[in-house]
């Protein structure tokens, strides 16, 4: 029994949720008594490898091909490996490229397929603990059939530390390359803009709670009256409401202000990733069980309608009616 | 050219709520159609509309009650739907990645579509996987989490040439040969609403159930490999410090914070 782990990276650098995996990897090999081992596949290898090599990792495998994330190579090299080792379990990051390879991997190894996992329990039985329901519950799901593949949340666990003694190879492994459907052409950066949110000190961010794209002008009111940065959740970005360089979050940009005021947020995973560095953070919403909640410094149950209005008398500016 | 969009009911639940064993309370739920999915069903309604001859089927697994979230497809614009549904499936209480993609793997071997759209993921179970694992499953090419399609290289090259969206504002551009599957993010278009006329008319188009046997299955596909052991509301980790009163008073007291915080002035 083997547990494998493979690690995400981008243009260069290896990405947070690969030292993540480790730490969720070992955990896992303590409970089942067995090796953990890591995959990175593509780019410089070598020096991933070398990074990889932290506190707990026993082997590190890599896999040569290319510069960047391709899937069709991902999917060909994990399940390559995953049937070299034997590995029962296989724990890939729930990232935009783990979504994209890792349930063809577990469809092509005939494997069960457990995602986006925020807990990992083994006691002769994996049981993986997910969210369901846009975070308002958690379940426990046992996979009953093993071996399995499992994706994990990134920010769950914290990243593998110190320097570790693990060998490492090249695993040994062609590409078919008649099994490559799919090529990537380039990225781009999206969403530059006259505004960096990420440089503002005071951000203002609205959510889905405002409603009305016309109801922007109350949220705009009190920004001028404050002297802060617009800012906005996805929905509001998706609707063609405010440009993408507004955008915080996982997809959109990190943010570090002093403080964070968050207007009808309910602080989705993905929303949370973006903000949680803020010096300070403030919500206003009306569900007093929203997550957002979880992680503000200073918590306003109320209707943004009635306390925006009021807010923007505070500072001398007068509300729009909306 | 045929596109085959697949679309699934979701439950939503109400700010409070009450878990009974491991599912929440009919009671507590209402039932709409998945987020993701409503800009796949767009996107290939655009894709009818810019292109001479492109059929738009809505496929989905979901009891009788799935009706009326499939009938907004067909209002917003899809030809004609297919509803997979068993007494076998009934007694699912969490259907897994494997049999989503097998059973929706048996409509697209009948239906034959050169284009697979699905949302990237479900905002009810949240898998994120069914559209890989379908697109694996009947030997397509595929990409995730897509937020452009180039509409006029699928109509004609036959290429699906789209941007994938990472993490951090960043975008990669990606070359895939149809027949593909695409999982569609949200943002992509702007999904329309249904008008009174798109609503009247998908009275009358069909939708096609499809039982196991239909499809050429038979029960086995629909053994779970997962079982939900328990269902709980997370613990509340607010020390959140409260600003009561009514909406003055907690604007006064959050306008006192700002000040203190040093980020507004007088």
């Amino acid at each position: 029994m083997t547990v494998l782990t493979i690690a995400d990276h981008r243009r260069g650098d290896l990405r947070d949720v690969s030292f993540e995996l480790l730490t969720a990897g070992r955990e896992l090999a303590d409970a089942v008594g067995t090796d953990l081992h890591a995959a990175v596949i593509s780019g410089n290898v070598e020096e991933f490898a070398d990074d990889l090599n932290r506190e707990g990792v026993d082997q590190i495998h890599t896999v040569e091909y290319g510069e960047e994330f391709n899937h069709d190579v991902y999917a060909q090299a994990v399940t390559a490996l995953t049937e070299d080792l034997g590995a029962e379990f296989l724990l890939v990051p729930n990232s935009v490229n783990g979504l994209d390879y890792a349930p063809a991997v577990a469809t092509r190894l005939g494997r069960s397929y457990a995602s986006d996992a925020v807990g990992l329990d083994y006691d002769g039985t994996l049981e993986v603990t997910r969210e369901m329901y846009g975070s308002k519950v958690e379940t426990t799901v046992e996979v009953t059939e093993g071996p399995f593949v499992a994706s994990v949340r990134s920010g769950e666990w914290p990243a593998a530390e110190g320097v570790g003694d693990a060998d490492v190879s090249a695993f040994d492994f062609d590409v078919d390359e008649d099994a490559v459907g799919s090529t990537v052409k380039g990225f781009e950066e999206v969403g530059g803009g006259d505004v960096d949110i990420s440089e503002a000190n005071f951000l203002v961010s609205i959510g889905r709670g405002i409603e009305e794209e016309e109801n922007l002008e109350l949220v705009e009111a009190l920004v001028e009256a404050t002297g802060a940065t617009l800012s906005s959740s996805r929905p509001i970005v998706d609707n063609g409401w405010l440009p993408k360089n507004r955008q915080v979050g996982q997809s959109g940009k990190q943010v570090t202000p002093d403080v964070y005021l968050a207007i009808g947020i309910s602080g989705a995973v993905q929303h949370v990733a973006g903000m949680k560095g803020a010096d300070t953070i403030i919500a206003v919403n009306t569900d007093p069980n929203a997550p957002i909640f979880d992680i503000a410094d200073y918590g306003v149950v109320g209707d943004l309608f009635d306390v925006v209005p009021a807010l923007i008398e505070e500072f001398g500016g007068e509300p729009p009616s909306v | 050219m045929k596109v085959l969009v697949t679309v699934k009911e979701v439950a939503t639940v109400e700010d409070d709520f009450e878990i009974s064993g491991t599912e929440i309370e009919e009671t507590y739920l209402d039932y709409d159609l998945n987020e993701w999915d409503d800009y796949a069903v767009e996107e290939g309604v655009q894709l009818a509309e810019a292109g001479d001859d492109v059929e738009v089927v809505a496929v989905t697994i979901g009891p009788e009650r799935a009706d009326e979230t499939i009938r907004m497809a067909l209002a917003k614009g899809a030809d004609r739907a297919v509803r997979v549904w068993d007494d076998a499936i009934e007694d699912v209480e969490l259907l897994d990645v494997e049999t989503k993609a097998e059973l929706l793997g048996a409509v697209v071997e009948a239906e034959d579509p050169d284009l697979v759209l699905s949302g990237v993921q479900a905002n009810d179970d949240s898998f994120g996987a069914t559209g890989v694992a379908l697109a694996e499953e009947i030997g397509f090419q595929w990409a995730a989490v897509v937020n452009a399609l180039d509409t006029e290289k699928v109509l004609d090259e036959g290429v699906a040439s789209v941007r994938r969206e990472l993490e951090g504002g960043v975008e990669e551009l990606t070359d895939v040969d149809l027949p593909a599957v695409l999982t569609i993010q949200t943002g992509i278009n702007e999904p329309r609403y249904a008008s009174l006329r798109g609503i009247r008319q998908a009275q009358s188009k069909e939708i096609k159930p499809q039982s196991l046997d239909d499809l050429g299955l038979d029960a086995s596909v629909v053994e779970s490999s997962l079982d939900v052991t328990a269902m709980y509301e997370p613990e509340t980790e607010s020390d959140a410090q409260f600003l009561d009163g009514d909406a003055d008073e907690q604007a006064s007291k959050l306008a006192d914070v700002l000040r203190e915080k040093g980020v507004v002035g007088e």
